[in-house]
């Protein structure tokens, strides 16, 4: 094996985004965004971004529109939960392609 | 300028640890090393001694503070007895695991329970296996030597190490000793250059739980598993043997002074019978090796200054004349018998050694041992050899054992 | 100062795809604490949930440095990075302990007050999801009345929870304050100011737990939130003394009503053996401690006038 390998003499990890894998494979639901709805969408500028900012794992981004990082978007359902103008609902996966 | 004063092993010890220069010291007081640890508070409130002190509430807690101390690179010294070792212990694996260069003292004491609060081995004995290096002192000179040579080694090969030595037998005795000269010891100890990493440029997550088996980071790089990490530790500690005898060859160089490296011997290019032991009680053997030449017996001493890494190759040359080896132990592994002959005993086997070899439980929770008592021991058993190469169960000495 | 939503600092500490749970209320706190200490912070870590959050050898999820240490020994641990930085000359770095309710109540109460009696200068953080829900929910001192945990499955807990911010009281601490990721600007602000200032500062974090409490984790912020209307923990600071009730607990306790615990306690499958009974004592227990609160920011504000 010509691997690289860790040659340090004790235990240190390097950062890694994915660290438990591909975390959006544990979902049941998606959230699934009604940009229409959206308040900053509406304003045209920066507003609420309630949905960025009570989002555990941070994988929602506070941009126009707001876009969710589906790769490890896990689903807990926080966003559409929070969200004061209902822009966001969770949609089971099988039901969503 | 090196002088002598007369001084405690204690005293000795601090004044080691102030010459070394650490910077962080974390003890909590016990029973015998507290004088220990009050010379050093003293130091370094008259600003004599330039370090922190942590007047930490337990020693789980001073052991832990030196373990994060050194992590971020700072030398760290600490130093406790008996229960207090225990109760560290699982720090004691925790740092041999982190591969820190922590130096303790630990002033031999018997555990509880019942308490004592005087001298035996099986505090440290009782950590052997926790990969940390292990030094046996036989006097208060070696004691501050040692202390200076021990952050020399472990630097060297990033892992801990325990120095050892006897409870009011070393610790509370005054003796004469040569402080070493502090510029020489400053060239002697280059600055401590630790391995781990704790940088905004670079943020680890240091001792993570680990799996079993290696895996691969994002980049590609193959991480150990567990086992992998547990190797390089046995490895280190392997290098450690040369480390230990290179230091204190250079020491001798330097100081003037040879304490053995590895172990030391006394009379026995021409010793048939061989007494063995650790710290003190080794020294009381030379005084008995005499006694035994008295009485026309080949007698001779090899006192094992290191226990942990057990020196295999030198103890097997150190022994290999030997008709019978006496053991004198100040622990047992209760079941078997004395760490000092089991170990012993496992490293010879094979090696063409055929010495008899008798076990001796010689003194638990202070109890006094004297070179004659020593000498009158051994001698009946040499005179009266049932000798094979068999394993015997210890004899206890100077014990009511009816 | 408060921040507003749009001035907090926008960088992500944590990588995304960790090992927390759905919902995870540390997840959130962590998130929002690590954006006000920013940099040239270097945490200690227990074995815990935030020791699994941060990874598995060998990667992490958090850019920040952190030392993982043993589960009695956070306090010492904080206690020997800040000596060892002194010991350097480097004194511009700040030593955060993130500890469970498991290290802070139980194995590690007596090195956490150690390190507070010796005033320490660092942060101490407790993270308390009320069990030790890392190794599957078992009960800690800080889980509270009534609640079923894999050690209490069939008794449900018989004692209340122990109050450990009046511990550290009793060090004399310059900052102490409670924090819930439900309030996650209010969370945020008092991290900012812990940082600013010398010796030991004790945060309180309110961790609620999807699978150890028993709720689906899109009502974390929900039961936050309930946490907070109900009195059951309420956000408060005492700063070198004076007690101060803050954000919505202190609009509660100047002209609002609390709701009963009911609320908050029938969303959560841990209580759900709980009798009337003992709702009622768990009522008691809250409404005692609310207002022994609500008179004591009175009297400090009295007691502390500018």
């Amino acid at each position: 094996m010509d691997k690289m390998k860790d040659e340090n003499i004790s235990a240190m990890c390097t950062c890694a985004v994915g660290e438990a894998g591909r975390t959006g494979d544990w979902r049941s639901f998606r959230p699934v965004i009604d940009h229409s709805k959206c308040i900053p969408h509406q304003k045209g500028k920066a507003a609420c971004f309630l949905c960025w900012l009570y989002c555990p794992e941070g994988v929602v981004k506070a941009t126009i529109p707001i876009a969710i990082d589906l790769t490890y978007c896990k689903g807990c359902g926080i966003c559409a939960e929070e969200c004061p103008a209902k822009a966001i609902t969770m949609v089971r996966e099988e039901d969503h392609e | 300028m090196s002088r002598v004063e007369i001084m405690t092993g204690n005293q000795a010890a601090a004044l080691g640890a102030r010459l070394a220069r650490v910077q962080v010291v974390a003890a909590y007081p016990i029973t015998p090393q507290t004088s220990l640890t009050e010379a050093l508070a003293q130091f370094i409130e008259s600003g004599e001694m330039k370090a922190e002190y942590v007047r930490v509430e337990g020693e789980h807690s001073a052991l832990s503070v030196c373990i994060a101390a050194s992590t971020v690179g700072a030398r760290a010294f600490t130093a406790t007895s008996a229960n207090g070792l225990l109760y560290m212990h699982e720090q004691i694996h925790w740092a041999a695991g982190s591969r820190l260069p922590i130096v303790m003292c630990c002033v031999n004491r018997g555990v509880g329970a019942p308490w004592t609060i005087l001298n035996d081995q099986q505090d440290s004995i009782s950590q052997r296996d926790t990969g940390w290096i292990q030094l046996y002192c036989r006097d208060n000179q070696e004691i501050i030597d040692t202390v200076i040579q021990a952050f020399r080694i472990a630097e060297a090969v990033y892992v801990p190490v325990m120095v050892c030595y006897d409870g009011f037998v070393l610790s509370h005795t005054l003796m004469p000793v040569e402080i070493p000269d502090a510029e020489r010891v400053d060239a002697f100890l280059p600055p401590y250059r630790p391995h781990t990493i704790l940088s905004e440029a670079d943020p680890r997550t240091i001792n993570p739980v680990m799996f079993a088996d290696p895996r691969e980071n994002a980049a590609g790089v193959l991480g150990d598993g567990y086992m992998e990490m547990r190797y390089k530790l046995a490895g280190a500690l392997t290098e450690a043997l040369k480390t230990i005898q290179d230091v204190s060859d250079e020491y001798a160089r330097l100081f003037g002074r040879n304490h053995g490296g590895l172990l030391w011997e006394y009379k026995t290019e021409d010793a048939e019978v061989i007494l063995t032991g650790m710290g003190s009680i080794a020294n009381e053997a030379t005084i008995a090796a005499d006694i035994l030449r008295e009485k026309g017996v080949p007698a001779g001493v090899v006192g094992i200054r290191a226990y942990r890494p057990f020196p295999v190759e030198a103890i097997t040359h150190a022994f290999r004349k030997a008709k019978s080896i006496h053991c004198l132990e100040k622990a047992l592994s209760y079941g078997f018998a004395g760490p000092i002959y089991t170990d012993l005993r496992a490293a010879l086997y094979g090696s063409g050694c055929e010495a008899a070899m008798h076990d001796y439980i010689a003194s638990l929770g202070g109890r006094d041992i004297q070179p004659d008592t020593i000498a009158q021991v051994v001698f009946e058993r040499v005179i009266k050899p049932e000798a094979d190469g068999r394993f015997h169960a210890p004899l206890w000495i100077n014990c009511r054992t009816e | 100062m408060p921040e507003t939503l749009f001035k907090i600092n926008a960088k992500e500490y944590i990588l995304p795809g960790n090992r927390s749970c759905q919902g995870c209320g540390l997840s959130l706190a962590y998130r929002m604490a690590l954006k006000a200490l920013r940099e040239k912070t270097i945490m200690v870590i227990g074995p815990s949930c935030l020791c699994v959050l941060h990874g598995l050898y060998p990667s992490t999820a958090v850019m920040v440095p952190g030392l993982n240490t043993t589960f009695a020994s956070a306090g010492a641990a904080a206690s020997g990075l800040v000596a060892g930085l002194r010991a350097l000359g480097r004194d511009d770095e700040t030593v955060v302990a993130f500890i469970g309710d498991g290290g802070t109540f139980d194995m590690g109460i007596q090195s956490l007050s150690g390190a507070a009696e010796r005033q320490t200068d660092f942060i101490y953080v407790c993270y308390d999801n009320e069990g030790y829900m890392n190794t599957g929910t078992q009960r800690s001192s800080a889980t509270p009345l009534g609640a079923i945990t894999s050690t209490t499955p069939l008794l449900a807990k018989e004692e209340h929870k122990k109050d450990l911010v009046r511990i550290m009281e009793a060090h004399e601490v310059p900052y102490i304050a409670t924090a819930n990721p439900a309030y996650p600007i209010d969370l945020y602000d008092k991290f900012v100011k812990a940082k600013k200032i010398k010796g030991t500062r004790y945060l309180h974090l309110f961790i609620p737990c999807p699978p150890g409490w028993g709720f689906p984790p899109k009502d974390t912020i929900r039961l936050g939130r309930l946490a907070v209307e109900t009195g059951v923990f309420p956000l408060f600071e005492i700063e070198n003394g004076r007690f101060r009730f803050t954000g919505r607990s202190r609009a509660l306790a100047e002209r609002g009503h609390k709701i009963p615990v009911s609320n908050y306690l029938e969303r959560q499958a841990r209580f759900g053996r709980m009798t009337p009974a003992q709702v009622q004592v768990f009522q008691q227990w809250v409404d005692r401690r609310w207002e022994e609160y609500v008179r004591r920011a009175e009297a400090d504000a009295k007691h502390f006038s500018p």
